[in-house]
């Protein structure tokens, strides 16, 4: 009895943790800027890609490399995914603040074109886009140092620069070499290995069983929201970052620079997004479509846990991972039935005891929920009458 | 990125035969209008697309080769590719489009049996023709439909057989959510039934959900000491089942896996280290020992790239294009209602062995039981002697006990009482 | 004599309004027999067949502008509503086409031997028509009511609405032996009136029905947004706190118009059905209720031919470009999306209407339309000012 107790818990935090590794990145972000980012499962997904291509690179090399191979992609992923969390900052969600809903859609479909490019990435892709890269950004440096930047200029560059660099990658496309031709990745997924000591699990009396997976995401998601918390409350950035998410204008009065404040962030929710990419390829497949299996129960976490405070992310995923434990495995319904008087409530969990009909279980619950504390566990105060 | 998609744009362009393999484009015909146009009706983007585009690729190597011995009647095939986008009503709207617009004398298409069920009133109404290269849950025979996957009797029973004579007789099910598993696990459960076998429990995961947790907790709590584990989990579940049950310490001594929808590509993809051990119940393997295979393997590699691997959809995909040649070349025309009276009884030196297209639409088959070893092929462990006949509608299953197809026969037709039922 | 005065402008204000209205309804009777009667004799059966069911989706467009465009709620559930009004036709239709005592076919796949209870309400087709509008009405209602009632807005509203979108989802996907879970039902070789609703004659009735529900759809919508109560949504779009303070209670107009706006939807979701020859949860999808309310994105928020013209447009699109290059055409969609919401943020019936006419005139080399008072827009100060806003 009290080792299936553990074992459930165990299960329970193990699932919630893998949720708010998820979720951390998009509650800083939404915390802060009130943004939605439907690119963050796709964020997610480069991070696993990076480690695919690591776990490739320390095959070759050999030795103890695949041993070690995660822990030099845990910070490459971080820093994949926060360098294109940073690009998607300024060159999309920057031109939308204020317009939550409008950055709702621009990030879909910023994650429409993040998917279908690990699908058909290739060299020649590859080598095009820096061609333009070159171009389009060396063009306008040169430009700019003689000040006549016009809008009209700088379109007439961008559809210049974006020619040529079709043409250069069609001619290579064309040339006939698989090696310039030959999609990366494609759209099949890839496989990511654990490290052996990854594998298997750590036995305690007689049906315990921790996956040493799960525990390494613990023990990682753990690290991360330490790290977070330092950096929010220990680091003057951090105290920008907080004094920003309380109160944006104010701050901006008191000399904040809040555009910075706004880049960090959401290069640091990025990043986050990043190392729960490389901590799901432990569990699961590395696809186009990692992302979109994470992403919505990433964003029930946020919800439930009020916008703001890390505290009820956490809270929150830890309470979704055990309920969703609980109800899909059948605990509940066999705990229940030693007492008859509760049998009506018994076949009711006995229906939702499928992973199917769980999540239905704990969506409604979440619906449920929120009409009682409709601002998530714990929310902001303040004095408005809104939520 | 703009490169790719101008590239795709410029296929009816002429492109020298050698260019980029993957790339999807048939080389040019040598006249406009000489061409037989046939379909290709699979899923490019979304869920499915890990599976499919490995499909479209068998294809694409089978017309290629048919084209560069001379075509169809003396005409080149040209291939028009659709996206399905792993969505059942687009799969419907592309198969008209293929019918319609383009006029397609064929379509080889479809992975999912709920893309098939979508397109299935389409290719009916129509009257058209559709090659199905993936094994099913069967209890369907279309006039409309060439299958050349496994039916139930061709994979699942003989999987369910072998492992009640071999694994132990608790089975504990565990499944995609959607049609094919359904049905398996309910052919498997009248079969266990019939063979004095258990089925312990059974369990469903949504497509593309990752979280196996509470499944490896009932299966430990159904299957204490060990036991069967039957497994026809689809696309990326897969992964996670595999990764989180050995994490769980479940080995195949004692927990063994049949899977029915993991073959070379999917293993890996999962990766080896976590399948060593477990079984699989396909026709094909690539490690199939035939003259026909070896050839298929190294021309496969030699177009798609060394460290690319060839399974069981895949050689169905491939045998397919060559029985739908075979029959046009018989009836000497691409009318469709000639073609499909021309294709029974058509037979073809497979990779897997020799195939012969049946009246019920689905083709005999050699049915192979095998083991995951450490190369991340699979050891064939048992081997039926010849082909098996298929048995679209179920013999375990009450409702469809003693029905039959036949289409050669106008009086018998997709489903037909039997005389011995 | 006072109060004469005002008057007289009132009423040619009216008269001026009336001529409008005349003109604009002239316009839709033209293009609903445009789209009725001349298009089906340029267009492919196949074509014609695609439009058809993206008029459909202008129908759910034009419920989506109603909550989204004029009282801004993002709804991302409206799949849901969509898929209500799919099932409730698609259910009658399996029942209609079976013999006496005979269960759709499905159902022996799972050994389900007795017709589950709701399904007996389908038999009758009035009770259908009736349970695809009201049903939907209802979920909206009920949903709309709990979530208005606490006063969630926004982002957390679009949030609500895709949980209970993935609840459903899972729900129907899940039920096998209620409802033929992922397959869903078909419609294609079902029988109505004792036609086959696949057949060409059925598929171009509903396309002439689909194209004067649209039209309706469009004149009920135009009707609402143009009288108090519209001036009532704009009024909570964008300044809820306002009109409650004023008050009125914002809760239940809300709750009105997304409940209309879910029996639009399942309107929708039923021609939908019919045309395309099949439901499945797949209409659930999270993705294609985000695309929804993209659509009216791209054609214009608040804007009723807005709603139309960017469901026909992106759709269409998508149809072409998926046929087109068919392995990269992702990249096309999510560029178009990108696009409108960064350079387009009005959409493309916004930018008609605000934009292209000024853009027109400094092209013909003539002064820009003024919006207040020539000093004020004229003055060289003004005008150094707000280049510098600009950049």
């Amino acid at each position: 009895m009290i080792e299936g107790l553990i074992g459930g818990l165990f299960n329970g935090i193990s699932i919630g943790a893998v949720l708010l590794i998820v979720a951390l990145g998009l509650a800083i972000v939404f915390g802060l800027m009130g943004v939605i980012n439907l690119a963050h499962g796709e964020l997610m997904m480069l991070g696993a890609y990076t480690t695919y291509v690591v776990q490739n690179g320390a095959n070759l090399i050999g030795g103890v490399a695949p041993e070690i191979y995660i822990l030099v992609a845990l910070p490459l992923a971080f820093v994949v995914a926060a360098l294109t969390g940073l690009a998607l900052e300024r060159w999309v969600i920057r031109y939308l603040y204020g317009r939550p809903l409008e950055t709702l859609l621009a990030t879909w479909g910023v994650s429409l074109i993040l998917k279908q490019f690990v699908r058909s990435v290739n060299w020649a892709m590859v080598i095009g886009l820096v061609v333009f890269a070159l171009l389009f950004f060396g063009g306008r440096w040169l430009i700019q140092k003689q000040r006549v930047l016009s809008p009209t200029i700088a379109t007439v560059m961008g559809v210049l620069s974006g020619a040529i660099a079709l043409v250069a990658g069609l001619i290579m496309n064309q040339s006939g070499s698989t090696a310039l031709s030959r999609a990366w990745f494609s759209a099949r997924n890839v496989d990511v290995t654990a490290p052996s000591w990854l594998r298997g699990g750590l036995s305690l009396g007689t049906t315990l069983q921790f996956p040493y997976a799960r525990l390494f995401i613990i023990v990682l998601t753990v690290l991360c929201l330490v790290g977070v918390y330092w950096f929010l409350q220990g680091s003057s950035w951090g105290l920008r970052i907080r004094s920003v998410t309380q109160n944006r204008t104010m701050s901006a009065c008191m000399g904040i620079p809040t555009e910075r404040v706004d880049a960090l962030t959401f290069a640091l929710g990025s990043g986050l997004a990043g190392i729960a990419g490389c901590a799901v390829t432990l569990l699961g497949s590395v696809g186009p479509n990692l992302g979109s299996n994470y992403i919505v129960d990433a964003f029930m976490v946020v919800v439930v846990g009020g916008v703001g405070k890390l505290v009820g992310s956490i809270v929150a995923a830890m309470v979704i991972g055990i309920i969703t434990y609980l109800v899909g495995s059948g605990t509940l319904a066999l705990l229940l039935a030693p007492y008859p008087a509760m049998s009506p409530v018994m076949d009711l969990f006995t229906f939702f005891a499928t992973t199917s009909m769980a999540k239905v279980m704990v969506f409604a619950l979440i619906i449920a929920f929120l009409q009682v504390r409709p601002a998530g566990m714990f929310p902001q105060k303040g004095r408005t009458a809104e939520v | 990125m703009g490169t790719a998609m101008l590239l795709k744009a410029c296929g009816s362009a002429p492109d020298t035969a050698d260019s980029a393999p993957a790339d999807g484009d048939a080389p040019a015909a040598a006249g406009d209008g000489e061409t037989i146009k046939v379909g290709l009706l699979h899923s490019l983007s979304g869920t499915m697309a890990i599976s499919e585009t490995t499909v479209v690729d068998a294809e694409m190597l089978a017309i290629k080769e048919i084209n560069a011995a001379g075509g169809v009647l003396g005409k080149q095939i040209e291939p028009i590719q659709e996206d399905g986008a792993s969505d059942w009503p687009t799969f419907a709207e592309k198969a008209e489009k293929l019918i319609d617009q383009d006029q397609v004398v064929t379509v080889f298409g479809c992975w999912t049996s709920a893309s098939r069920k979508a397109v299935l009133p389409v290719f009916e109404s129509k009257d058209h023709m559709l090659w199905y290269p993936v094994q099913y849950e069967g209890q369907e025979c279309s006039k409309n439909i060439f299958y050349t996957g496994a039916a139930p009797n061709q994979q699942i029973e003989p999987a369910v057989d072998w492992l009640l004579e071999n694994k132990g007789t608790d089975f504990f099910l565990v499944g995609s959510d959607y049609v094919f598993p359904r049905t398996a696990n309910t052919i498997i459960k009248e079969q266990l039934k019939a063979k004095g076998g258990n089925t312990v429990g059974e369990d469903y995961l949504p497509l593309g959900n990752t979280e196996v947790t509470p499944i490896i907790t009932k299966i430990k709590a159904a299957l204490p000491n060990g036991g069967v584990i039957f497994n026809s989990l689809n696309g990326d579940s897969n992964v996670a089942f595999f990764k989180q049950l050995q994490g769980a310490g479940m080995t195949p001594d004692l927990y063994p896996v049949m899977s029915v929808s993991i073959a070379e590509e999917e293993v890996r993809q999962i990766g080896k280290e976590f399948l060593i051990g477990h079984y699989a119940a396909w026709n094909y393997f690539q490690t199939v020992e035939t003259p026909e295979n070896e050839k298929w393997v190294a021309d496969f590699k030699a177009e798609y790239g060394e460290d690319r691997v060839t399974n069981d959809p895949m050689e169905a995909a491939y045998i397919m294009v060559y029985l739908w040649k075979q029959a046009v070349e018989q009836a000497g025309t691409t009318d469709i209602a000639a073609v499909r009276e021309a294709a029974y009884g058509q037979e073809f030196a497979a990779p897997e062995g020799p195939v012969t297209m049946n009246v019920n639409h689905h083709i005999s088959k050699t049915v192979r039981i095998g083991e995951i070893r450490d190369d991340g092929l699979f050891d064939i462990v048992s081997s039926t002697d010849g082909p098996i006949d298929p048995v679209p509608w179920n013999q375990y299953v009450p409702d469809t006990k003693g029905f039959a197809c036949d289409w050669s026969d106008p009086a018998k037709g997709g489903k037909y009482e039997t005389e011995g039922a | 004599m006072t109060a004469e005065t005002p008057l007289q402008p009132r009423r040619a204000a009216k008269a001026q309004k009336a001529k409008f209205q005349l003109i604009e309804v002239g316009i839709v009777i033209a293009l609903m027999l445009v789209l009725a009667l001349i298009l089906p004799l340029l267009l492919s059966g196949f074509r014609l067949g695609l439009l058809g069911r993206f008029l459909s989706l202008a129908i759910v467009a034009l419920g989506i502008d109603l909550i989204w465009g004029f009282t801004g709620l993002l709804s991302l559930g409206h799949g849901i509503f969509f898929a209500l009004g799919g099932y409730a036709f698609a259910m009658h239709l399996q029942l209609n086409s079976l013999g006496e005592g005979q269960l759709p076919e499905f159902f022996g796949l799972y050994g389900v031997s007795e017709l589950p209870f709701f399904w007996q309400r389908f038999y009758s087709l009035p009770l259908t028509l009736l349970i695809m509008i009201l049903v939907p009405t209802l979920v909206a209602g009920v949903l709309g009511y709990l979530v208005f009632r606490n006063r969630i807005r926004g982002v957390y509203f679009s949030i609500l609405t895709q949980a209970a979108l993935v609840v459903f989802f899972n729900f129907f996907n899940g039920q096998q032996e209620l409802i033929n879970g992922t397959n869903g039902l078909k419609t294609d070789t079902s029988v109505l009136f004792g036609q086959q609703v696949g057949g060409a004659g059925m598929q171009e009735v509903f396309y002439i029905i689909t194209v004067i529900l649209l039209a309706l759809v469009y004149v009920l919508c135009r009707w609402i947004t143009s009288g108090r109560f519209g001036r009532l949504l704009v009024a909570i779009r964008d300044d809820e706190n306002r009109v409650r303070f004023s008050g009125y209670n914002p809760t239940w107009f809300k709750v009105l118009v997304f409940s209309l706006s879910g029996a639009i939807a399942g309107l929708a979701g039923a021609l939908y059905t019919v045309q395309s020859g099949i439901v499945s949860p797949q209409y659930m999808d999270i993705a294609f209720s985000i695309e929804m309310v993209i659509w009216v994105a791209v054609g214009g928020r608040a804007t009723l031919v807005g709603a139309v013209v960017g469901a026909l447009l992106v759709n269409w699109a998508r149809a072409l470009l998926s046929e087109s290059f068919p392995e990269v055409w992702l990249f096309f969609q999510g560029a178009l999306f990108l696009l409108v919401v960064t350079v387009l943020p009005e959409g493309i019936v916004g930018w008609l209407r605000n934009q292209a006419g000024a853009k027109v005139r400094s092209l013909l080399g003539q002064q820009e339309a003024l919006a207040t008072y020539p000093s004020l827009e004229l003055d060289p100060d003004v005008q150094a000012e707000k280049g510098e806003l600009v950049d």
